[in-house]
């Protein structure tokens, strides 16, 4: 019983002590959020001197604090977004609060993150463009925002679309267009922009066409043009195999192709079927029944 | 047979005292909105990661070593994490984060697999020290973004930023 009358004038004692010993001490009022490197105060109360701690994550300060004077900190101090404890360490008392660090709303610069740099033509959401957002403290702008993304090759061509940031990132699918070139992908938001390069290039061969003719005792064969399903030249380098095929014997040739065109010599056996092949692509069949 | 029981009961005692230590996890699923589906595997070694990734987030800006960032952290994440620790260094106090527990969600994998963005409502005490002296301890709950990129061996923590309003205590 006694001990329970005790315990209850000590609590008493501590209800009104602690109030008294924090307005001894001091405390502060802190601002519930502060724009990244934006001045800001905050205002304490009490007397005597003491030492503001603000620590998180993204930074950590110290100022010595006049104990019913604002803590003053001025512009680009605090700059990192983020989650903070704010901590007066009195004579006598401590007072701890938190707050936020936002980023500033205006974009600075953006992470643009574009792939693949080149592809071949007439590709459906082959391309992709994912955007982070960041201030000018680099801190990630979370509040929903538009960006946009131009997608051009050549005057004329150009896809577009708009996307709005979630959690700081928007991403959109591009399509690669039909005819080949060094497309430019800009993103956009605000004013601030970001543009990487892209090339588009042609396609696999839509179509192989060969021909021959007799040549000093031997066949010449050559393909036409060679050329994508959008009517792009296939580049020079891109390997065609001619295949000959005799009496059960088979002769293969790989042959890159110059200007547009790949040419090669075969022997020239009465009967012989002859075809030219690239990639998966397979071309005509001819069938050489000797010089009429 | 007193001993074995002793090292037994130590040992048992050990184990739950490090089991405590260990945060609750909690994985929602997914929440992609078009962008590329994350494999299992990815999503396993994602998460893993990310939790390493606070053990040592933890070590670094208790003991005021920026080098233990280096495993886990990767550009503007480290480079703003490293700047804490060299501010707190000058000031002569350090922090732990003290985790104790973990919501995570996918939100963005993107198509070419190049970066993981997840949001983590976490729950951990902060506690600033001069030198051994605890300044404060205040337990928080804040939703983190934070966005990874793959490296060598394993996922990098390359933004990591607590979003504001996110459900204070």
């Amino acid at each position: 019983m006694r001990f329970r009358h005790a315990s209850v004038l000590a609590g008493l004692a501590f209800a009104f002590a602690a109030p008294m010993a924090l307005a001894q001490g001091g405390s502060m009022s802190l601002p519930r959020t502060v724009t990244a490197g934006a001045a800001f105060s905050i205002p304490t109360t009490g007397s005597g001197k003491a030492t503001l701690y603000i620590v998180g994550p993204g930074q950590a300060l110290r100022r010595d604090v006049q104990m019913g004077e604002a803590a003053t900190f001025p512009v680009g101090e605090l700059y990192n977004a983020g989650h903070y404890l704010a901590i007066l360490v009195g004579a006598s008392s401590t007072d701890t609060d938190e707050f936020d660090v936002i980023p500033v709303a205006r974009p600075e610069t953006l992470g643009f993150l574009a792939k693949p740099s080149r592809l071949p033509v007439g590709l459906h959401n082959g391309i992709s463009g994912a955007v982070y957002v960041f201030d000018a403290y680099h801190n990630l702008i979370t509040a929903p925002m538009p960006v946009s993304f131009e997608l051009s090759v050549s005057p004329g061509t150009v896809q577009s679309r708009t996307v709005t940031t979630r959690h700081g990132m928007a991403w959109t699918g591009m399509d690669s267009a039909p005819k080949e070139g060094v497309a430019k992908f800009v993103a956009r938001a605000g004013e601030a922009s970001s543009t990487r390069v892209i090339e588009e290039v042609p396609g696999d061969p839509c179509a192989i066409v060969i021909s021959a003719r007799p040549n000093a005792g031997k066949l010449e064969v050559q393909t036409a043009p060679v050329r994508d399903c959008g009517g792009n030249a296939i580049p020079d380098g891109t390997i065609v195999t001619f295949t000959e095929t005799s009496n059960g014997r088979q002769t293969t040739v790989d042959v890159p192709l110059k200007q547009g065109i790949a040419r090669v010599d075969m022997p020239a056996y009465k009967g012989s079927k002859i075809s030219a092949a690239s990639g998966v692509v397979a071309g005509n069949e001819i069938r050489w029944e000797g010089e009429r | 047979m007193i001993r074995r029981l002793l090292v037994m009961s130590f040992a048992l005692t050990m184990q739950a005292a490090a089991l405590a230590d260990q945060p609750t996890v909690r994985v929602e699923p997914p929440q992609l909105q078009g962008s590329r589906p994350v494999e299992k595997q990815t999503e396993t070694s994602v998460i893993r990661d990310y939790l390493q990734s606070w053990k040592s987030l933890q070590s670094a800006l208790d003991q005021n070593q920026a080098a233990l960032l280096d495993a886990y952290f990767v550009g503007t994440a480290r480079d703003k994490l490293a700047n804490t620790i060299e501010e707190q260094a000058k000031l002569g106090i350090h922090t732990r984060y003290l985790e104790r527990s973990h919501d995570l969600q996918i939100v963005f994998y993107s198509p070419e697999g190049l970066s993981i963005q997840m949001t983590d409502t976490v729950e951990y005490d902060q506690q600033v020290l001069d030198h051994d002296k605890v300044l404060a301890t205040k337990p928080i709950r804040r939703r983190y973004l934070v966005v990874l990129t793959p490296s060598d061996v394993r996922w990098r923590v390359r933004i990591f930023q607590a979003e504001v309003g996110s459900d204070p205590m």
